[in-house]
């Protein structure tokens, strides 16, 4: 089997004094530090292919953790980072400036998780109708039907 | 007085060049496209939010849904996530399997692509040469999985059931016929003269684009950059097969096509590779799984090389048997997110040409 090189993770964190690491190896930035670490992996680290973006809802804890996965296409790494913003005001920046394939993801998960991210160029629903009340894939949801 | 001024014309949802319903406002100057908006969402089922009331297994079917034309590398990047969060080993006979029926999907995948495509550009026989072959590679998978096109193969832990006997020949010898097959699309679409005046050099991404906006599958590799995930992070058993991953040049809508014809032959080498390896391999086709599977709590993102790209899922577990979230990075969607700047500056002739040559599936764009 092909060894997969292992991210960098000790010198993000050399780096990034404010990062934290946990256990399975993920990378977690403060929401005020974000642009700038994010930044920071792209240029330095070749981090240069967001692969996924999404969010997960933590009602209990009163928080969304919004997740990056990037990829690096020269040096065959992956990395996960994730941030963790207030549930009461759900707004932090958009990644849009690094990474340009952060339009529709972020544009999706505010249309199903009601994360505002602002410096989008086009922030509005996507897969949902314009006139939809409320952010489906919140815990709290509630829909009309639907089998349990 | 004589003046100019943009109009809008509408195209779609209901269009048979959309591949789906799909919409697109096109802004135009004349015949030229000034602005495209893309409007996505017409097939939209909620299929993220419906599996967080479905036990893990119950998945599995929602998921051929997405990509009906590849379902199962649908399947098989979604098992193999929650194995990796459950830590399953999945027998060796099974993963030749999941090669096997994976590849073969690719194969329907890119062989309706090609003969869409043809379409799309106006050759109606090219359309119907393809559907020969993909009519018998439905048969086999049929005769494999009991369905067409949403198979549900996979099984959190190997596969549903072993071939049956003679199958494995039958594959065979079809693979023996595709490179003449594939020879037949080639004299017929590729080398056409038309097809070419109205794909090349139409669309170009240079590859710093395709990798900014996280583009993939043969639209990525059409740009000539070198990333399939079978090579660069090999998952299954991936690294035992000698294949190739061809890639294009311009980056435009004739090197897209292109690719997916030069990527049909690698599928069949692997199939034919992995023909000859399964023999030597006997054995169970599914891992001792609990009847209830309970993953521990914790998270885990996968992500495996579908037909159409890179195609991840991001499940969290809360240590239930109903996944907290699932998230599925699809491919297609991805893809469509920069058809607003790929068509700026071409004619309306060109819309198709472009959209098709993206080849996106909008049950899983929608999602």
């Amino acid at each position: 089997m092909k060894e997969i090189t292992a991210a960098p993770v000790e010198e993000i964190k050399q780096k990034y004094a404010y990062v934290e690491v946990n256990e399975q190896q993920t990378i977690i930035v403060p929401v005020d530090k974000l642009l700038e670490s994010m930044q920071g992996l792209k240029d330095e680290f070749e981090f240069d292919y967001l692969t996924n973006l999404t969010a997960c809802d933590y009602p209990d804890e009163t928080k969304l953790e919004v997740v990056y996965n990037l990829n690096s296409i020269g040096k065959g790494y992956t990395v996960m980072v994730k941030t963790v913003i207030s549930r009461d005001n759900p707004e932090m920046p958009s990644v849009f400036p690094v990474w340009g394939g952060a339009n529709w993801q972020e544009r999706e998960v505010y249309d199903l998780l009601g994360i505002v991210f602002t410096g989008h160029p086009n922030l509005k629903r996507i897969l949902l109708d314009d006139k939809f009340d409320g952010y489906p894939l919140r815990k709290d949801y509630q829909w009309e039907s639907g089998r349990e | 007085m004589l003046r100019t001024q943009e109009y809008v014309l509408n195209f779609g949802p209901q269009h048979p060049s959309t591949h789906g319903v799909f919409q697109i406002l096109l802004t135009l100057d004349g015949e030229r496209i000034v602005k495209a908006e893309p409007i996505c969402g017409y097939l939209h089922r909620g299929i993220e939010k419906l599996a967080e009331a479905r036990t893990y297994t119950q998945v599995i079917p929602y998921t051929d849904r997405m990509d009906y034309l590849a379902a199962m590398l649908q399947n098989v990047g979604y098992v193999q996530a929650v194995e990796k969060l459950m830590g399953i080993e999945v027998p060796e006979r099974a993963e030749y399997l999941r090669v096997i029926s994976g590849e073969l999907s690719r194969l329907t995948s890119h062989v309706l692509a090609t003969g869409v495509y043809a379409l799309d550009v106006g050759g109606f026989t090219g359309f119907l040469l393809c559907f020969r072959e993909r009519e018998k590679m439905m048969d086999l998978l049929e005769e494999l999985t009991g369905s067409r096109m949403t198979l549900s193969y996979a099984r959190i832990g190997g596969v549903a059931d072993d071939v049956t006997e003679g199958w494995l020949d039958k594959l065979n010898k079809l693979m023996d016929e595709m490179p003449g097959y594939i020879e037949e699309y080639n004299g017929l679409i590729t080398g056409n003269e038309i097809f070419q005046a109205r794909t090349k050099f139409v669309g170009q991404l240079t590859p710093e684009t395709c990798i900014n906006y996280s583009l993939s599958g043969p639209v990525l590799r059409a740009s000539g950059v070198n990333y399939d995930l079978r090579k660069a992070m090999p998952y299954g058993i991936y690294d035992r097969f000698d294949f190739e991953v061809p890639l294009g040049t311009n980056g435009d809508c004739f090197d897209r096509f292109y690719c997916r014809v030069l990527e049909m032959e690698q599928s069949v080498r692997i199939i034919k590779q992995a023909i000859e390896q399964i023999k030597e391999v006997d054995g169970p086709v599914m891992a001792k799984v609990p009847k209830v599977l309970k993953p521990p709590k914790g998270e885990v993102y996968h992500e495996i090389e579908s037909s159409k790209g890179i195609i991840g899922y991001y499940i969290v577990s809360d240590g239930t048997n109903k996944p907290y979230r699932l998230h599925v990075r699809r491919p297609s969607f991805i893809n469509l997110g920069y058809l607003d700047e790929m068509l700026r500056g071409y004619l309306i002739a060109d819309v198709v040409a472009i959209l098709g040559s993206i080849d996106i599936v909008l049950g899983e764009v929608d999602c």
